[in-house]
């Protein structure tokens, strides 16, 4: 052989030795020094994990029955997966489905593709093995045309699926107090460590308000996992474990649905019939509470809306729709996140206060038309005069003038615009201990907290406004001056003293405040819960919408007692004598009239009307109360704003939640007894608690 | 020695003969084509979800491939291969008409490449596979003229080598079949070198080489699936549905293995056919799995056994075109090995080539045995036998 040969020859020797080990060599890296990686690897690559969403508990009234329950859905998805391997990517599929669902074809085919980096919504955000919700209020007719007609449909799946329902038990709708649920956010999961997703965005709802909000975490349930065996071509082969969805836990609450559908129509046709008298009547709230626990057995809130718009994915126009002020906010519940000025069913607080300063419980006062605070001269409704009067009669016919007085004398004690170092502040003080001024703590989320204009509060406000202020107590209102040159002067003045000392606590707000006037704040749920306090013996109550978080069968997780209730400071004595004199107010005082032919033998009724004016608006109507007097149990708040006096107004909506409980009006009674069931529903055979 | 062999009987000097084989080739390569029977069977046994056929067919088909193999191999090592020197012109017009038959009408295109003719029941020929043959033996003869003096080919056996080795290549790269077009590459790369081509010429025929590569990158001649191919080899995680989804596949497989396998028809990736062409191209992705590290490894030192032997038969050989002819094999048979393996372990990028002895095909399972036969053949005459 020739020397060049056999030299060539010997390097191709070492070329094919040298490329075996090359191959050797990345055979150890890959199989023993990242064979447990790969392991893992490849242990993923087998399985995919489908989630079973677990079916969302109930909201269920004191004695069972459904306020919020799931209702079968025919849910018609897409299987991507099968669409995938079809010829055409499915295309003649989606055209088809796209004919029966009366969509487009593009709509269909934006929906099912998958969200990827650069591809925008819609777009399936989800797992690719999970079925793509297409649409999820489908008909029955359409959903036996897919499912029948499987062969023309291969890939697209009509399923029953659990889906939110409202039933309105007895007229009962309480969405304000319910809530609803919205798609779980990335902020909502990183905030809320441990929840389980599916990824699936239907399912993946959360409560988003409301009872379905609060007690989110016991609702739930836990969705459940099937872990799939696939083939390369992602074809299931087989089941290698499956972990069961544990469904949500039903909430027992104390709401009562007849009382609550009750309160709902009442303040119903409170507003209607206001809006009959051209008032606009904007917005309405009813509360009733069972003084002894706290227990909230209706919370109404108007404007309201049809819940059923939650069911079936709402669009962004109709959410914004709600938030905004077309439709009156009707998210907002007016009971507890609402705030309007008391006016005379404050005098609750005023009385104790004014008797704790000192004033005689018994003592006679002058009630004049008018009485003079500093220079200005404070009224009564109407001007009306009463001549001398006890604190019992001035509740009764509601006298401002003697508040007035209690007010001018306690600030004028405190040293009036030049205020003493600690100055002692009788009635915002008590009015602190009636629980106004901060959330009562019930089991709702963003609680409003009602406003007392004491000096603090004043001193922030003025610093908040002193620029516009002063800038105006300058400039003056030019516009206003063409129009209305006396208010415009009269604006500009206030400017230029609310500019220099605006901050000091003047006799006007104190006067104004004694009647729950001026710029004190209460929630109707705040008012209800002083009065409840009144109607208890001086305790203060912590409302609670919850009873019992109960397992589908029945059994109770756990059971959910009111907090500690708090007792004012205020002496029996004092109470008692406001607990007789709002016992005359439905018989002979300012609501009358509005219980005229009440029959007050079966069940005696206390309360107070209020009569809140409102600058530039129609006032707003206020009844405080609580029942039987001579055995309180329940207390009724209603308010309907920009109306006309409590009496006229309010006061016949809560005469109406009242013959409705107690059935005065020929109909049974709502309890037995009159009182709210104490023991939690149990289950029926067929797993519901009662009737809708 | 002579005298000796003279006195033999007839039936001694035939006995003699097979005992003269490379029994250690042999052996080798019946270890590869078992193991490769049990890798193939494993691999086809649970056949993808809805599909019902019989779980052994491919296993029946290899086996039967095989048995043709080791009949066409065993014929061609008892064949004077001097002969070869002969039918070679007719040998490489052959495979130049099969592949010619490819790309007419014909043809049958499988998995993106027009390699197939279909003879009809279930049997299809890849003439590519037998133009390796051709190639090796028409190349030896052109580059393996007795010459005296001169230390290597001239260049017009050199050019007039290059051109009909040009044809093949071309009439492959058309079907496209870019694996084999690199085997052939390959082998005229080694053949020229042992021949004693001059050096400018080797390094005329690198930058010739690496010049054509960068054509075929500039001028877009590969196809978007050869070229996606290429970056998904560079960065396999890009796109790992897609183009990289092979070589992800595969490495996950073989790595899950790790150092002793999961055991034969074990493989859970092997079981849910997660590596696409597991029996013919990938069919190393199964030995990995299931055989591990130590499987690996001793399909390794077989392939590593029958290339050395190869070698020493190219070194032993009586004549320059019996070197030649074995210094061919082991170039095609190497080359194919590395590129194999390497692209299953992620270290080169993904052609269709399948590994020899092992993986399911019979064309190519029968090209392997005749070149098992060729080095046979070779060292059979080395010693005047």
């Amino acid at each position: 052989m020739r020397s060049a040969s056999y030299f060539r020859l010997m390097v191709l020797h070492v070329m094919v030795v040298t490329l075996l080990l090359v191959l050797i060599g990345r055979l150890w890296t890959l199989q023993v020094m990242n064979g447990a990686h790969y392991k893992q690897v490849a242990a993923e690559n087998r399985t995919r994990d489908i989630v079973v969403p677990a079916l969302r508990g109930q909201i269920l009234d004191d004695v069972g029955r459904p306020l919020v329950r799931n209702r079968s859905a025919l849910v018609v998805s897409v299987d991507s997966k099968a669409m995938a391997r079809q010829r055409d990517g499915g295309r003649a599929v989606l055209h088809r489905l796209a004919g029966v669902l009366g969509t487009t074809y593009n709509d269909l085919a934006l929906k099912t593709r998958l969200c990827a980096p650069g591809i925008k919504r819609p777009c399936w955000p989800g797992s690719p093995y999970q079925p793509i919700p297409i649409d999820d209020h489908v008909d029955i007719k359409r959903a036996l045309q897919i499912m029948e007609r499987q062969e023309e449909f291969p890939g697209v799946i009509a399923q029953v699926q659990a889906v939110r329902d409202y039933p309105k038990t007895e007229g009962a709708t309480a969405v304000q107090a319910l809530g609803y649920l919205q798609p779980i956010t990335q902020e909502e999961m990183d905030r809320r460590k441990g929840i389980k997703v599916t990824g699936y965005s239907r399912v993946d709802l959360v409560g988003r308000d409301g009872l379905e909000a609060v007690y989110d975490a016991d609702l739930r349930g836990e969705p459940g996992i099937r872990r799939l065996m696939v083939d390369s071509q992602g074809r299931v082969t087989g089941t290698a474990r499956e972990e069961p969805a544990r469904p949500g836990d039903h909430l027992v609450t104390s709401i009562d649905a007849k009382v609550q559908g009750a309160v709902e129509r009442a303040i119903g046709k409170a507003v209607d019939d206001m809006r009959k008298q051209g008032k606009k009547a904007e917005a309405a709230a009813g509360v009733v509470l069972d003084v002894k626990t706290g227990r909230v057995i209706a919370l109404a809130s108007l404007p309201t809306y049809d819940p059923a718009v939650w069911t079936g994915g709402i669009t962004q126009s109709e959410y914004d729709a709600l938030l905004g002020k077309g439709q009156g906010e009707p998210l907002i519940s007016r009971a507890t996140q609402g705030q309007f000025a008391p006016g005379s069913t404050f005098k609750i607080s005023s009385v104790a206060a004014a008797v704790r300063d000192g004033y005689s419980l018994n003592g006679i006062y002058d009630c004049p038309g008018s009485y003079n605070v500093g220079s200005r001269a404070f009224t009564n409704f109407e001007g009306q005069g009463h001549g001398p009067m006890d604190l019992h009669k001035a509740l009764v016919v509601s006298c401002d003038t003697i508040f007035y007085r209690f007010a001018y004398e306690e600030w004028l004690r405190d040293g009036g615009i030049h205020p003493v170092p600690k100055p002692k502040d009788p009635m915002p003080a008590m009015a602190r201990t009636f629980g106004f001024g901060r959330p009562t703590g019930i089991d709702l989320p963003s609680e409003s907290a009602g406003r007392i204009p004491d000096r603090t509060w004043k001193k922030d406000y003025w610093e908040a406004t002193k620029q516009e202020n002063c800038r105006a107590a300058k400039s003056g209102y030019p516009e206003l001056e063409r129009t209305d040159p006396s208010r415009a002067s009269f604006l500009k003045q206030m400017a230029a003293e609310n500019c220099v000392d605006g901050y000091i606590l003047r006799a006007g707000d104190a006067a104004n405040f004694s009647v729950g006037q001026g710029d004190v704040l209460v929630t109707p749920l705040q008012l209800a819960r002083a009065y409840a306090a009144v109607a208890n013996g001086g305790k203060l109550v912590v409302p609670r919408l919850a009873r019992a978080v109960v397992r589908q069968d029945g059994t109770v997780v756990r059971e959910i007692e009111p907090p500690a209730q708090r007792r004012l400071p205020v002496d029996p004595k004092v109470i008692t004598y406001m607990q007789k004199a709002l016992a005359e107010v439905p018989t002979k005082g300012t609501a009358a009239g509005a219980f005229s032919g009440f029959d007050f033998k079966k069940v005696a009724v206390a309360g107070k009307t209020g009569t809140a004016e409102v600058y530039g608006k129609d006032d707003t109507a206020w009844f405080a109360s609580y029942a039987p007097a001579n055995d309180p149990r329940l207390a009724v708040v209603v308010m309907v704003t920009q109306s006309a006096t409590g009496g006229a107004v309010a006061a016949p909506a809560v005469r109406e939640i009242y013959e409705t409980i107690y059935g005065l009006n020929g109909k049974k009674a709502v309890w037995p007894g009159g009182k709210p069931p104490a023991r939690l529903p149990k289950p029926r055979r067929d797993g519901t608690f009662a009737a809708p | 020695m002579i005298s000796s062999h003279l006195q033999r009987p007839p039936w001694w000097r035939k006995a003699s003969a097979l005992r003269r084989l490379d029994w250690t080739l042999i052996f080798a390569v019946l270890a590869l084509s078992v193991i490769g029977a049990l890798l193939v069977w494993s691999a086809t046994r649970v056949g993808p979800i809805g599909l019902p056929r019989d779980p052994h067919a491919f296993l029946k088909r290899h086996l039967l491939n095989l048995l043709i193999g080791f009949a066409l191999g065993a014929l061609v090592s008892v064949l004077d291969y001097r002969l070869l020197r002969a039918y070679a012109p007719f040998l490489y017009a052959l495979s130049c008409i099969g592949l010619i038959a490819v790309l007419s009408p014909l043809g049958d295109t499988i998995n993106g490449s027009h390699s197939w003719i279909v003879l009809g029941g279930g049997f299809q020929v890849q003439p590519s596979e037998f133009g390796k043959v051709g190639l090796v033996i028409l190349l030896a003869m052109l580059l393996g003229e007795p010459r005296d003096g001169e230390e290597g080919p001239g260049y017009r056996d050199i050019l007039l080598g290059l051109a009909l080795a040009a044809l093949p290549a071309v009439l492959i790269m058309l079907q496209p079949d870019l694996g084999t077009t690199l085997v052939f590459g390959a082998v005229v790369m080694g053949m020229l070198a042992i021949s004693g081509a001059p050096k400018r010429w080797m390094a005329g025929l690198v930058g010739a080489a690496a010049f054509a590569g960068f054509a075929v990158w500039w001028f877009g001649f590969l196809k978007p699936y050869q070229i996606a191919r290429f970056t998904a080899f560079a960065n396999p995680a890009a796109d790992p549905r897609g183009a990289g989804y092979n070589a992800q596949q595969a490495r996950i497989a073989v790595g899950s293995g790790g150092f002793s396998g999961k055991g034969l028809f074990n493989g859970e990736q092997t079981a849910g056919h997660f590596v696409p062409e597991q029996q013919t191209d990938f069919i190393f992705t199964v030995a990995g799995e299931e055989l591990g590290f130590v499987g690996a490894l001793v399909i390794l030192v077989l392939l590593g056994i029958v290339l050395w032997h190869g070698l020493r038969i190219a070194s032993q050989a009586m004549d320059l075109f019996g070197t030649l002819v074995a210094s061919g094999v082991v170039c095609w048979l190497a080359f194919q090995t590395f590129e194999n393996v390497g692209m299953t372990l992620g270290i080169m990028p993904i052609t269709g080539l399948p590994l020899p002895f092992l993986s399911y095909g019979g064309s190519a399972t029968f090209a392997n045995m005749i070149a098992l036969g060729l080095l046979q053949a070779v060292h059979l005459r080395s010693h005047n036998v």
